[in-house]
């Protein structure tokens, strides 16, 4: 390449065009990944169950997701005559972009992220409290009962777990003394012992940590066996009632997004994000790209597993009532994480690294 | 082109329209959607500020948590909008003696920090501002030379929240509640009772 051509990525108009190329590949790939996934769910689903689960459309039904795409796609917007319009539409479209917004600061491989911000977690905690605002307003901009009903179920259950979300992610920052989640992963390099949720002496604290993050994430994105917001058997489908075609597939796609996401939060914050999990010495004589390609191999390994965790949480595990959801949020959990705080902070004071 | 102005008056100009929306809306909901929208966007102006933590903190603890709140109730209340604009003339000269005041002190505020540079004529700022990371240079201000008041305005809101629970906890007689440890301790010999009855004859107590 010429320097002419090398500077012309440093003006404002080559910056822009470079960062809109990354957010594309990014958002493309999560969407791609994301038809997959949701196969995965349904197959995990379904072989639980001993059900074959979709398998018609496509080798083993691979290309199910992409029919469902275009069977949404292709139905009538429905709106409710007593619907607020606007607020309607726009809360999938929220709900969507939230989704999609927070995967910027994901480091996917060493380098590999479009915005390296220092407050990377704490951006990734703002954005993911914003989602709750796509399911109020769908909920309340379909003005009927159930859907009122549902939104407001999940504001307070969101509300409650994000708290102890905040805290389990306090704990990790104090370990590892920055924000950046690049930093982050870095501090958990050289095998699965230095992860934070296995590191010792810290693993007395830390592994009980990821569980609650686990568990809290399953609240945080209204997963069974927290989907009190759209219990079907009781609310029909929660804030989602009166949602059809595709204001209805960017809600479930965003919904998804979220899980992903959080998947990929705990991978990073506990299992060493794109870290193997062994010493790799031999990295220093691969060329950046391959080792790139080694770490991304990692962290989707990891994501995957995770997503396993959650669709198994959602076949295995029976719904809670909603006074038990709250009584564990605020009475175990809470206590829990603020105690968890305090001890890693006092590890972190008087420990042998103080 | 700068892209840095080009965001500034983006952001910059939605905050102020939407800041207006939240006075002239006709819903009350719609009101503190312009109202979050506005915190949204404020939160993105600090960070062309380079204060993005204070920037996250901004969505986090008010767009995240306080507006939800704020929206849940607003949500839940049954809005009679004849009888609010009932009021309007009533109140009009109320409000523009405490809009006249505000808009006062702000354009006094303004042409202080005009003439004074920010923080008028105090010290620098204590804080060492050279590469640390926003949140550092924060801390390393914030728990040592403004430690007591930290501390201070930590008490203001534990007794705000301790009042608050104070207020509104009552312990109804007579409320069947879950007992999870009594439920798990219960054996087939504590919680069933085998009883002979003759037929003909009926269970008694």
């Amino acid at each position: 390449m010429t320097s002419t051509a090398l500077e012309f990525w440093t003006t404002p108009l080559g910056w822009t065009l470079i960062t809109v190329g990354q957010i594309l590949l990014v958002v493309i790939g999560v969407l791609l990944s994301l038809a997959f996934l949701l196969l995965a769910d349904r197959k995990i689903w379904a072989g639980v169950q001993m059900r074959k689960g979709p398998n018609v459309v496509g080798p083993f039904g691979l290309f199910q997701s992409f029919a469902d795409f275009f069977k949404f796609v292709l139905k009538e917007i429905v709106i409710p005559s007593g619907a607020d319009k606007v607020v309607f539409i726009a809360a999938p479209l929220i709900s969507f972009i939230l989704a999609f917004g927070a995967w910027a600061v994901i480091p996917f491989a060493p380098g590999w992220v479009v915005s390296n911000i220092n407050v990377g977690v704490l951006y990734l905690f703002a954005i993911s409290s914003l989602g709750v605002y796509g399911i109020i307003m769908g909920g309340w901009a379909s003005n009927s009962k159930y859907p009122f009903l549902g939104s407001l179920r999940s504001a307070a259950q969101m509300v409650s777990y994000e708290v102890s979300l905040g805290f389990i992610i306090i704990t990790v920052i104090l370990l590892t003394g920055s924000m950046n989640l690049q930093t982050i992963v870095e501090h958990q390099a050289g095998g699965f012992w230095n992860w934070h949720a296995f590191a010792l002496p810290t693993i007395i604290v830390m592994f009980p940590m990821m569980v609650i993050f686990f568990i809290s994430a399953l609240a945080e994105t209204n997963r069974p066996p927290f989907d009190l917001p759209e219990a079907e058997s009781e609310l029909v489908a929660g804030y989602q009632v009166e949602y059809s075609s595709t204001p209805y597939l960017l809600f479930m796609i965003g919904e998804y997004s979220n899980i992903v996401l959080m998947c990929a939060m705990i991978s990073l914050l506990f299992f060493g994000g794109w870290q193997a999990p062994f010493p790799t010495p031999f990295l220093a004589a691969w060329s950046p790209t391959a080792v790139s390609l080694f770490g991304f191999l990692w962290f989707a390994i990891k994501i995957v597993f995770w997503f396993f965790m959650f669709a198994m949480a959602k076949a295995i595990v029976p719904r809670y009532r909603y006074d038990q959801l709250m009584r564990l949020g605020w009475k175990v959990f809470l206590p829990t994480s603020l105690v968890a705080v305090m001890l890693i902070a006092a590890w972190r004071v008087f420990g042998p690294q103080a | 082109m700068d892209l840095q102005a080009i965001a500034f008056y983006l952001l910059a100009a939605v905050t102020v329209i939407s800041g207006f929306l939240v006075i002239t809306a006709r819903n009350p909901v719609h009101s503190v959607l312009f109202l979050i929208m506005a915190f949204f966007t404020a939160a993105g102006l600090f960070v062309m500020m380079g204060a993005e933590f204070l920037a996250m903190l901004l969505v986090v603890v008010y767009v995240g948590a306080v507006a939800v709140l704020f929206l849940f109730v607003v949500m839940m209340l049954d809005v009679d909008f004849t009888q609010l604009r009932e009021g309007f003339a009533r109140y009009l000269p109320i409000g523009m003696v405490v809009g006249g005041v505000l808009s006062v002190e702000m354009v006094m505020v303004a042409v202080t920090v005009a003439a004074n540079g920010a923080a008028g004529k105090n010290a620098a700022p204590a804080a060492p501002v050279a590469d640390l990371p926003n949140a550092e240079a924060i801390g390393r201000v914030l728990y040592t030379d403004y430690i007591y008041f930290f501390q201070a305005a930590g008490l203001v809101l534990l007794v705000a929240m301790i009042g608050a629970i104070v207020l509104t906890l009552r312990h109804r007689p007579g409320v069947r509640r879950q007992n999870i440890s009594d439920q798990v301790a219960r054996t087939p010999a504590s919680g069933m009772k085998i009883v002979q009855i003759k037929s003909g004859e009926g269970l008694s107590e």
